[in-house]
């Protein structure tokens, strides 16, 4: 007969480096990140990185691409995962989209100058 | 004739078409629905102040609307019904809050006063100052700034009345010595300070510490018994002549950051020459700033012989103005106390930023740059 109270626990036992397995401590994992890239001359690129797996990101290039009236593209990266393109500056136009459709604006950081 | 309908709630039709400035928004709304002429009775009747006209009818048209038909409740929540109907109402800025709002706005902050002095505490007496600037100072900050200075000498005076009827309360204690008194409220002095200067600009200093000179207040020789914020600003007054250094750290001097200075090198290049300069008055090492600059703008670039920085792209002083105060938001400015005074440390990969003014310590984002798209062309690429 076992009484549960008195298995042995050790409740001051090591768990070892708290920030050992976590190897991106404060990452920004879970941020939609909106970026822009120059290139030749006024031209610039918008990237949309980090959509939450729930989102279609192929529905929504769709649907960016009608809304702003720009062309864009899905690329995949091996590290960053599926990335939206989107030819011009349209940062806040997406974070505009994206937080008026449901999505935390807290959630959203929007980089650039 | 044009003196009475002025403010007639039912009458707003020829009001417009007379006076063109006590046009009233909300009178747009309440034409359609044609309040009957036994409103103008049932105004006159209640009592209702003239200014308040307006708002009692379109209370009445609401009334209309929902048909709780409810006096007492109406009487009760007439003043939360009007305010609410003045958020809703987008147009409502020019003429209604300068006649309607006083007056609604009088009536909380002197039922607020009257709610004060039962209390023999005038800290909580502030506090409650303060909580009612606050909520209403959404509404209608002009207006209500004159409303609180005539509240705040309204309480004045009430306290004044209270402390001294009700005689051995703090202001007897502190009468008996007038050096000590005042000590062991500091603590509390110091919330109330720090509340009034660092969270609110815009409020009024009151009972804070103004320039009197100490000594020589006309109170001293009178015989009653001191109020508490006589004696505060006694206090203050004395505190800060004593030692000028902390008025200084109270005012809170600005941070400030030489602007940076961009310039275009050749067609595709910007040199930002000061980065030194800047990262030497952030605290901050030029390598992270830099870091974080390339990240933020997804571009790249070096630093040259003379401590430059060369970035790839063009880019404009107010770009990189922004892009830097994002990056003092981060990385500088403590989050707890927003001073700028802090270390940032790297511990086990992981950057920490400890604040010298408060001592709290925290950890900060690390910089990580993300997908980097590929621009130009693809032979230049090495990689790709």
């Amino acid at each position: 007969m076992s009484v549960q109270n008195l298995n042995s626990y050790d409740p001051f036992a090591d768990e070892g480096d708290p920030l050992g397995d976590a190897a991106d401590v404060g990452s920004t994992s879970d941020y939609i990140h909106i970026r822009i890239q120059q290139r030749n001359g006024r031209k610039t690129l918008t990237t949309l990185q980090g959509l939450p797996k729930q989102y279609d990101s192929k529905k929504l290039l769709k649907a960016f691409k009608k809304e702003f009236a720009c062309n864009g593209t899905l690329v995949d990266d091996e590290k960053m995962g599926q990335v939206i393109q989107l030819q011009g500056d349209q940062r806040a136009k997406i974070s505009n989209f994206l937080s008026e459709n449901g999505i935390e604006k807290s959630t959203i950081k929007v980089h650039g100058f | 004739m044009s003196e009475e309908p002025l403010f007639d709630p039912s009458l707003k039709k020829r009001k417009k078409k007379t006076v063109a400035f006590t046009e009233d928004p909300l009178g747009a709304d309440a034409d359609p629905t044609a309040p009957p002429p036994e409103s103008i009775d049932g105004t006159t009747i209640n009592g209702d102040p003239v200014d308040l006209g307006p708002t009692t009818a379109h209370e009445r048209m609401k009334e209309e609307k929902d048909k709780p038909a409810d006096d007492d409740f109406k009487a009760m929540f007439g003043d939360i019904k009007k305010k609410k109907k003045k958020k809703e109402i987008p147009m409502d800025f020019g003429e209604d809050s300068g006649t309607s709002t006083p007056a609604t706005t009088a009536e909380p902050t002197t039922t607020a006063a009257a709610t004060i002095t039962p209390d023999d505490l005038d800290f909580s007496d502030i506090k409650k100052k303060k909580k009612s600037t606050k909520k209403k100072a959404a509404f209608d900050l002009e207006a209500f700034e004159k409303e609180l200075n005539d509240s705040k000498s309204k309480s004045t005076t009430t306290t004044t009345t209270t402390s001294s009827s009700s005689g051995d309360g703090k202001g007897g204690a502190a009468e008996e010595d007038d050096d000590d008194g005042p000590e062991p409220d500091t603590t509390h002095l110091d919330h109330i300070d720090e509340a009034e200067l660092g969270d609110d600009p815009f409020a009024h200093p009151g009972d804070a510490p103004v320039g009197v000179d100490a000594g020589n207040e006309a109170w001293l020789k009178s015989d009653r018994d001191y109020t508490y914020p006589e004696l505060l600003t006694r206090f203050y007054a004395s505190l800060h002549a004593a030692n000028p250094a902390l008025l200084s750290t109270s005012s809170r001097k600005r941070y400030t950051i030489a602007p940076p200075q961009l310039f275009r090198e050749g067609n595709k290049k910007s040199i930002f020459a000061n980065v030194t300069d800047i990262c030497k008055k952030m605290h901050r090492q030029p390598e992270h700033v830099i870091q974080f600059l390339f990240a933020e703008m997804g571009t790249t670039g070096s630093v040259d012989g003379a401590g430059r920085l060369v970035i790839k792209g063009r880019f404009q002083q107010k770009q990189i103005e922004n892009v830097l105060r994002r990056y003092m938001v981060e990385y500088v400015t403590c989050k707890t106390c927003k001073s700028p005074d802090t270390l940032l440390t790297k511990e086990n990969r992981i950057f920490f930023m400890a604040c010298e003014s408060c001592g709290s310590r925290r950890s900060v984002n690390a910089i990580k740059s993300g997908f980097q798209a590929q621009v130009g062309k693809r032979s230049k690429n090495k990689t790709g």
